[in-house]
């Protein structure tokens, strides 16, 4: 038994030591909005965040995650109105709308990490994460949007 | 085969337009077998009828909206119930155009109802709903003059039930809203429908309906909320790949050396024995003939199975072609365009060029080469089978195309077509790829060598580009014939490449001029609106790349690289008589003759061509831009898929080149597109924006080549689609029309690998011939 915390709640998964969390977290634990894109750590549709960090969930075998925290896009935020979630509906990014778990989940950590970033520091962290079907300019504008709306929401707490 | 094409034909050509033929009741819903596995908190489905294989993408369990006491269906493509929803039943499958969010405003505009009251709900594959395929850019098209009908006669109806209630004169009445009102009486539609109302359309009466002229459109052309749009930013769209049924097995292939003609010789699963939670390995038996050497393997889990493949041992015996490579098959695409007897003759105004090139006083010459694409959509092909309580068996999976598979899958299961049912997931991407269903039949194989058994199958990235239906590698040979006042007297497009439609569904394709059978999707866009004189255009089979892989459609299919030839070409012959290629375009866009366009689809021809191409460089300040060294814009422009639906498109494309490295800096790029009525803006403007990057990535980044039968790259270590990092800026305009509308998932990709070839050409002097334009080709160009 493997244990973790997963969206704030203690899970135990019975599988192999070797078992990708990305598997582990599908058909285990029974949370799908994380996807399998090329299994090699590669397009970015698995990423999650354990304790905090976004990870690729696909090349991340499960006995690494004992004991860590993880959070999936069903967690990011209780009633789904995290900023960046807020941002990509406002500007419509999803069109298949496969890798957005993925890329949100990266873009609220690049966030997290570097609250105002320049348009380079967004296209170099979200260029790890593949959309096939070319979402990419509403993508930068969405995290622009979401920062934007963070600051603020920051600048007005204190 | 015969047999399957013929049962294809018959679910094809069969649209019955009864109202509610089907329509469920009450008591059928609580049969609605909802087995929610023990673990997953996805959705888990099993449905004992067939009408409720049906999806609704708004929902997070993914079920249809159900109706609230009465309902009023005047055809079969909508209801409304006694609460004022109005549900919209939607063929085409979701795969990012936000389809329904454009199908269903189209009916609400003309029914006169809130945005707010409907809902859309993906259908299941009853032959009630007629041909079901979600491609070449035909959805809106294709529906818009469907549920044009639909809606004005739910309207007429309803208004014609108020004004009998009122004894008033149904043309003293008006519809706006949702509700009927004569200036006096006001009704709305929902209680109307709750005292009950019945009424249906013949053919005949739906034709004779009165449609709001253009200008009282209230949804069309308006931004509306997209309906697919919540679920896939929380995680709870449900794709292919999340479908669960309660007990249900993992499958994973192991796929033969060869597409086509390989048998298993020996399988040993010996040392798969101790994998925990291995369950055992398949040799396929497939009376379709679809997946021939197929061998998969059964988990408890998806990852036994994976880890348990690994040590399974399969000896097969390839089939013929398992040594062919991509030279291989432009080699023959070159032999066949030498030969004369190969080929069709598409018609023109004047397809006998040879007395033109007889006379001519110049002649220009130029072959282009396109390589092999994958359409790696990021969902990888996967497919859960079972057969349910009722004896049917129910696909759970993403499909482009279900009329074209589900003959295939009653051959491969021996079971009649009215005991197979498919619930189309949201797509994890389609561009073409799921149009040819074959990654179903050996799901449905392994479950029926289980008797029924729930199988998901899926596809490891690696499996999945192996079984790809690529974009065919293409061999262009095209030359002009110029008069001794250079004039342009003749043309000749020779253009050779796999024939998806031939391999797939050969009963599609059209005879040419000579009576041979041709491939429109792999030809499209070779038949230009240019007034050329003679133009012959000839399109070749290779039946080398038929007999090697399934030839796929893939966006924008051939025009992706016939526009490659055709655009490169027309900046060629402009810079051989000494013109500009933009002054060269316009002044042979002359929209006379067959370019004169027709009613309804292509009202002005040419002439609207002739408009995107000046608009984009106007946008784009071409000719006038003072540009630093190595730097210019390049044009292009096509009419998207076809002459019977074009969509008019310009593209220009500014550039930099390194002439050390070859590196091509993207810096901007312009579209303008002419798709008559645009229905929903913010989708359309999607659609391009990724239609012309996917343009852009098959132009620099992406292409793979055959290797001993099968394609090399099968992975992003070295399959390389664009990234953000290399995303330029986009300039893109829709121009202001009434006219039909036509199609946009497509055409933007067609202008950007030419634009790109001629910008580089204006740029430095090199012309580039072949896709992907790669640093070391510009390089090699240079020194030429």
């Amino acid at each position: 038994m493997i244990e973790f915390e997963i969206n704030g709640k203690p899970v135990s998964v019975d599988a192999d030591p070797d078992t990708p969390l990305l598997w582990a977290i599908r058909d285990e634990i029974g949370l799908t909005g994380t996807k399998f894109g090329c299994g090699i750590g590669m397009c970015g549709a698995c990423t999650v965040h354990v304790g905090g960090r976004a990870t690729r969930s696909c090349i991340t075998p499960v006995s690494a995650v004992e004991g860590t925290s993880i959070t999936t896009i069903e967690g990011l935020s209780p009633q789904d109105n995290h900023p960046v979630q807020e941002a990509w509906r406002n500007l419509r990014v999803p069109q298949c709308g496969y890798c957005q778990s993925g890329q949100i989940m990266q873009a609220a950590a690049l966030l997290q990490d570097i609250p105002a970033p320049t348009d380079e520091d967004i296209d170099a962290v979200m260029t790890g994460n593949l959309c096939r079907c070319m979402t990419y300019p509403r993508i930068r504008n969405a995290v622009r949007e979401a920062a934007a709306a963070m600051t603020q929401g920051n600048s007005d707490n204190g | 085969m015969a047999n399957l094409l013929s049962r294809l034909r018959q679910s094809t050509s069969t649209v019955t337009g009864s109202a509610g033929a089907q329509t469920q009741s009450g008591s059928d819903l609580t049969r609605r077998g909802f087995l929610v596995s023990a673990t997953a908190a996805g959705a888990a489905f099993g449905f004992p009828l067939t009408g409720q294989a049906a999806m609704d993408p708004e929902a997070a369990d993914g079920v249809p909206p159900k109706p609230d006491g009465a309902t009023f269906e005047p055809t079969i493509w909508y209801w409304i119930d006694s609460e004022g929803l109005v549900n919209v039943n939607i063929i085409r499958a979701e795969m990012g155009q936000h389809v329904g969010t454009a199908i269903a405003r189209i009916l609400a505009d003309e029914l006169e109802v809130a945005w707010d009251n409907v809902r859309i709900t993906h259908v299941d594959s009853a032959e009630k709903w007629g041909t079901m395929v979600t491609g070449g850019s035909w959805s809106v098209w294709q529906s818009w003059p469907v549920y044009r009908k639909a809606g004005a006669a739910g309207r007429v109806a309803l208004i014609e039930a108020a004004a009998e209630k009122w004894g008033v004169d149904p043309s003293t009445c008006e519809a706006r809203d949702g509700t009927v009102s004569d200036g006096t009486n006001t009704e709305s539609y929902a209680s109307l429908v709750a005292e009950g109302l019945q009424r249906s359309f013949t053919e005949e009466e739906l034709n004779a309906l009165p449609l709001k002229p253009h200008g009282e459109l209230r949804l069309v052309g308006k931004d509306v909320k997209a309906l697919d749009i919540d679920t896939k930013t929380n995680g709870q769209a449900i794709y292919g790949l999340d479908a669960s049924v309660d007990g249900m097995v993992y499958a994973v292939p192991l796929i033969p050396p060869t597409r086509l003609g390989s048998s298993v010789v020996s399988v040993d699963d010996s040392g798969a024995k101790d994998v925990k939670g291995y369950l055992q390995t398949i040799t396929l038996e497939d009376p379709s003939g679809t997946v021939p050497g197929w061998v998969v393997v059964l988990g408890e889990t998806l990852m036994a199975a994976k880890t348990a493949s690994d040590y399974v041992t399969v000896d097969w015996q390839a089939g013929e072609h398992a040594g062919v490579s991509e030279e291989d098959i432009n080699a023959r695409s070159r032999e066949l365009i030498a030969d004369e007897n190969y080929g069709a003759i598409l018609p023109s105004d004047n397809p006998d060029s040879a007395s033109a090139f007889d006379a001519a006083a110049d002649v220009l010459e130029a072959e282009y080469v396109t390589q092999t694409v994958l359409h790696f959509q990021l969902e990888p092909a996967n497919a859960t089978v079972f057969r349910n309580e009722d004896g049917v068996w129910e696909i759970h999976t993403g499909n482009q195309w279900q009329s074209l598979i589900l003959p295939t899958l009653s051959a491969a299961l021996e079971a009649p077509a009215d005991q197979i049912v498919m619930r189309t997931y949201m797509l994890g991407g389609g561009f073409g790829r799921r149009l040819n269903g074959d990654y179903a039949v050996p799901a449905a194989l392994a479950s029926k060598a289980l008797g029924g058994k729930p199988v998901k199958l899926v596809f490891m990235r690696e499996d999945d580009a192996k079984f790809d239906s690529p974009r065919s590698p293409s061999v262009q040979q095209l030359r002009m014939a110029f008069d001794d006042a250079k004039a342009v007297t003749g043309m000749d497009h020779n253009a050779a490449a796999g024939w998806p439609t031939q391999v797939m569904v050969p009963s599609f394709m059209p005879k040419g001029v000579n009576d041979e059978p041709y491939d429109p999707f792999a030809i499209d866009g070779a038949d230009h609106w240019y007034d050329v004189g003679a133009l012959r255009v000839r399109a070749i089979s290779n039946d080398l790349a038929n007999a090697t892989f399934r030839p796929g459609w893939l966006r924008s299919v051939g025009p992706g690289w016939t526009n490659f030839a055709v655009e490169s070409f027309m900046d060629e012959a402009a810079h051989r008589v000494g013109e500009d290629p933009l002054a060269f375009r316009l002044k042979h866009l002359t929209a006379k003759g067959q370019n004169a366009g027709s009613a309804p689809n292509s009202v002005g021809g040419a002439s609207r061509q002739a408009n995107v191409l000046r608009r984009v460089a106007e946008m784009s300040n071409y000719g006038n831009a003072d540009l630093p060294a190595d730097t210019a814009i390049g044009l292009a422009t096509t009419f998207g898929q076809s002459r019977t639906m074009p969509t008019w498109v310009g593209g220009a494309v500014q550039l930099h080149v390194n002439r050390d490295t070859g590196y091509i800096d993207i810096q901007k790029m312009w579209l303008s597109f002419d798709c008559g009525t645009v229905v929903d803006p913010d989708s359309a403007l999607a659609q391009c924006e990724g239609a012309a990057l996917w343009g852009l990535s098959m132009a620099l980044y992406e292409g793979t080549r055959f290797e001993d039968g099968n394609v090399v790259d099968r992975n992003l270590g070295t399959y390389t689609p664009l990234r953000m990092i290399d995303t330029p800026e986009m300039e893109i305009e829709f121009v202001d029309s009434s006219e039909v509308p036509v199609g946009l998932g497509e055409p933007g990709t067609t202008v950007i690998a030419p634009a790109i070839a001629n910008a580089i050409y204006n740029a430095v002097g090199a012309r580039l011939r072949s896709l992907p334009i790669t640093p070391d080709a510009v390089v090699a160009a240079l020194k030429e």
